[in-house]
């Protein structure tokens, strides 16, 4: 019943965007500068197809409806309704919907807050944004259909998989994806101004919301992603340089790099092409990272359900899109006269995209190079975090240099002024306290100490200096600001972490340095949809003469019967305690993580100040307009 | 002959091209130096070339019955019925580790038949636990 009501909200959404590129295209050729009636009602509808064919694969797990084969496969009647809502979009299927609603959102948004004067602007934005919808949902009915039936229906389903059955993975996939596909309409909006000959300060006005927004909720969604990581997973890390971290992290960077040099255009000082490519490489990266995840070409903690046939249609889509834009942008891309002046603010934000591009070719290569290695030499290979940590770290110290001392710099100017000042003699000194306490031998850490220090405190003094001016720039300071302490703690927290690994009966004692690990005794609960074996330890720090109780535990879930081993986190401000337990063999010995992670709310708090310059900056844009 | 203007693209190109190439060689010659081979028993057991002191990892199945957990590591059997190959491990195990399951394990060969693992890595897409492991543990917790 629900499957054949999805089915046909789904074709009527799908029917709806094909008509709209229909009354589009019409349009472009009629004179006049008012979008017509009827694009905005097809929208509607379209719009409410679309959330209602979500609604009803929703409904379909709220009422764990087993005749749709989808929710048979991922939804179990025993599970929270918590969990039965955010399965929804737990597996491809689901989420693949959910990625198409935000599209169709977004292009609704466009379309009735864009104040952009060019009706065929509009016209051809909302034509590449139904053709992008209509692609997925022909994908979604004919490979990837969440409601394809099944017959006989079973009585029970097969569960969701337990280290999904999350909060932060219930918002993780949404955040994301509103960041992911929030860049098409920079992708739809970039062709659409090269075919108009939009001039680069609408351009600029056009993209600065957009941007803002989907930066935002990607810093947030990658965010959400590592907390998960660090509590879940059980390794006691928040960044593993994952292929699929990598792939929600690639299309950051070009945001980033986007979000920077609309500022340059802005001002009609270039830039004009470079901002369309990127921003059609920022579309093109999502949809990569889609591909990534989703064809499971790439060995990695996410790829729990993957289809070469899937991973077939992303990369022929990719070409088509690629090529398409490629030739679009040599037919209509406009001449354009550059010239910088060194020190001025254009030449600083031009360094940051080249900065953002590097990591970005760094962090691609070592993504994609064992897949060619392996199609190519068949050898297999795995690139791991030494990679990225030797080539990126070396490059952070002129990026945190810049994020110092560029924004000091005004438009079009070209005076030096003197680097040595005394925020510089107040970062040193600074560093030389926390030297004291660290000790800390290895010279490019203490560089990249030095150099976030100098960034921190020269925010705090931008911050206070433009308060007295009230020409406030409060969204910079406080991205950068967050910048500089994320690199900071991170740091810190790679300096002063503490591991160790060992075996233990119940009720003995282990001395490690300044902790004594008691492992006092094993309990055992059940819990709605799972069986749960309890550790209790105690950890006593012989220096603070403090104690802390902490209690991993050991799930065994009955629907799909999986065993998942969970971290046990004792947050203080200043630092975690982590514990982790696991049994494998016929024996009363459990195996025992112990780790001391200093300073990790810092890194989580960082990420959200950085974020917040994303708000900032959006609510900035709206009091303009 | 050149005017200024196209002297300067020129100059622009050239640098922009040079910092390149170089970013790319640095790029490919780091990968190089911290890529980690990926062997099975039987590939560890026929060649020489594995350097001892290069961190690699080595994948199979993990034998039936060969695990054993004493005061102070985990040892157990990694074979893909060709070759074999003893592991030794200390630290906690992913939750999808368990004999007869496909496992990697991340570290350095102390010879051809004695690996110390630093790290365990399980595949994820994994449904299912074996019922002793479940046995096991309810009989622990008592």
């Amino acid at each position: 019943m629900l499957s054949n009501i999805g089915i046909i909200f789904s074709s009527s959404a799908l029917l709806s965007s094909l008509i709209l590129i229909y009354f589009s295209i019409v349009e472009l050729k009629i004179s006049g500068d008012k979008i017509s009636q009827k694009i905005y009602k097809f929208s509607l509808f379209k719009l409410i197809f679309s959330l209602s064919s979500f609604l009803t694969l929703i409904a379909g797990y709220v009422y764990s409806d087993f005749s749709i084969n989808n929710v048979y496969e991922n939804s179990h009647t025993s599970k929270p309704l918590f969990y039965k809502i955010s399965g929804t979009w737990g597996n491809h299927e689901g989420s693949l919907l959910l990625w198409i609603n935000i599209l169709v959102l977004f292009s609704f948004l466009f379309l009735v807050l864009d104040k952009n004067k060019n009706k065929n602007f509009k016209l051809l934005t909302l034509i590449f944004q139904n053709l992008l919808i209509s692609i997925f949902f022909i994908f979604l009915l004919s490979n990837s259909n969440p409601f394809a039936p099944v017959f006989p229906v079973p009585s029970e389903g097969n569960g969701l998989n337990p280290i999904l059955q999350d909060p932060a993975l219930a918002i993780h996939p949404p955040l994301l994806y509103i960041g992911f596909v929030g860049s098409s309409i920079y992708f739809s909006v970039a062709l659409a101004s090269l075919i108009c000959k939009i001039d680069s300060r609408s351009l600029a006005t056009t993209l600065k919301p957009w941007v803002s927004v989907s930066w935002f909720f990607q810093t947030l969604g990658i965010l959400v992603g590592s907390i998960w990581a660090y509590y879940e997973l059980g390794w006691g890390g928040f960044w593993f340089w994952d292929p699929v971290e990598n792939s929600s992290l690639m299309p950051w960077l070009l945001m980033t790099a986007l979000l920077h040099s609309v500022l340059v255009l802005e001002r009609k000082m270039g830039l004009y092409s470079w901002v369309i490519v990127l921003s059609i490489m920022t579309f093109t990266m999502s949809v990569v990272g889609t591909f990534l995840v989703r064809s499971g070409i790439l060995n990695s903690v996410h790829t729990f359900a993957s289809d070469p046939n899937r991973g077939l249609f992303i990369l022929s889509f990719l070409l088509v899109m690629v090529f398409s834009s490629i030739f679009i942008f040599f037919r209509y891309a406009p001449s354009e006269n550059k010239n910088y002046k060194i020190f001025s603010k254009e030449f600083f934000i031009l360094l940051n995209n080249w900065f953002m591009i590097f990591f970005l070719a760094v962090v691609l290569i070592g993504t994609l190079y064992p897949v060619f290695l392996d199609t190519l030499t068949g050898a297999q290979i795995s690139v791991g975090p030494p990679y990225y940590n030797f080539i990126l770290a070396p490059f952070l110290i002129p990026l945190l240099f810049l994020m110092t001392s560029g924004p000091k710099h005004r438009w079009i100017s070209s005076d030096f002024k003197k680097i040595f000042d005394i925020i510089l003699f107040l970062s040193i000194i600074s560093f030389v306290i926390i030297f004291f306490f660290i000790k800390e031998s290895n010279l490019l850490t203490n560089l990249i100490l030095l150099f976030s220090i100098y960034l921190i405190i020269q925010t705090i003094f931008d911050f206070y200096g433009n308060l007295k001016n009230k020409n406030i720039n409060l969204s910079r300071i406080i991205s950068h600001f967050g910048f500089g302490l994320l690199i900071f703690f991170i740091s810190i927290n790679s300096i002063l972490s503490l591991e160790s690994n060992f075996n233990a009966k119940i009720g003995e004692k282990k001395n490690l340095g300044n902790y004594v690990i008691n492992f006092k005794k094993l309990e055992t609960a059940q819990i709605d949809n799972y069986k749960s074996v309890i550790g209790h330890f105690e950890i006593l720090n012989k220096k603070k003469s403090t104690i802390e109780n902490l209690k991993p535990e050991i799930r065994l879930y009955n629907k799909p019967e999986t065993i998942t081993y969970e971290a046990s986190i004792n947050s203080n401000l200043f630092s975690d305690t982590y514990l982790t337990m696991s049994n494998i063999s016929d024996t009363n010995i459990f195996n025992i993580k112990f780790q001391k992670k200093p300073f990790m709310n810092f890194i989580w708090l960082s990420v959200i100040l950085i974020s917040l310059g994303g708000v900032l900056k959006f609510f900035k844009i709206k009091r303009q307009i | 002959m050149l005017n200024n203007k196209t002297k300067n693209r020129l100059t622009i190109f050239v640098a922009i091209s040079i910092l390149t190439i170089i970013a790319i060689v640095f790029i490919f010659k780091t990968l190089e130096d911290n890529v980690l081979y990926f062997y099975s028993p039987s590939e560890i057991s026929k060649t020489d070339e594995i350097n001892l002191n290069n961190k690699i990892r080595i994948g199979g199945m993990v034998k039936e019955g060969s695990v054993k957990t004493s005061e102070d590591e985990i040892k157990f059997i990694v074979t893909d019925f060709k070759k074999e190959i003893i592991v030794s491990f200390q630290g906690t195990v992913p939750a999808l580790f368990a004999e007869g399951k496909g496992v990697v394990a991340e570290g350095k060969l102390k010879d051809k038949k004695f690996f110390v693992a630093k790290r365990i890595l399980a595949k994820h897409d994994e449904n299912y636990m074996p019922p002793e492991i479940k046995k096991n543990l309810n009989k622990n917790a008592k």
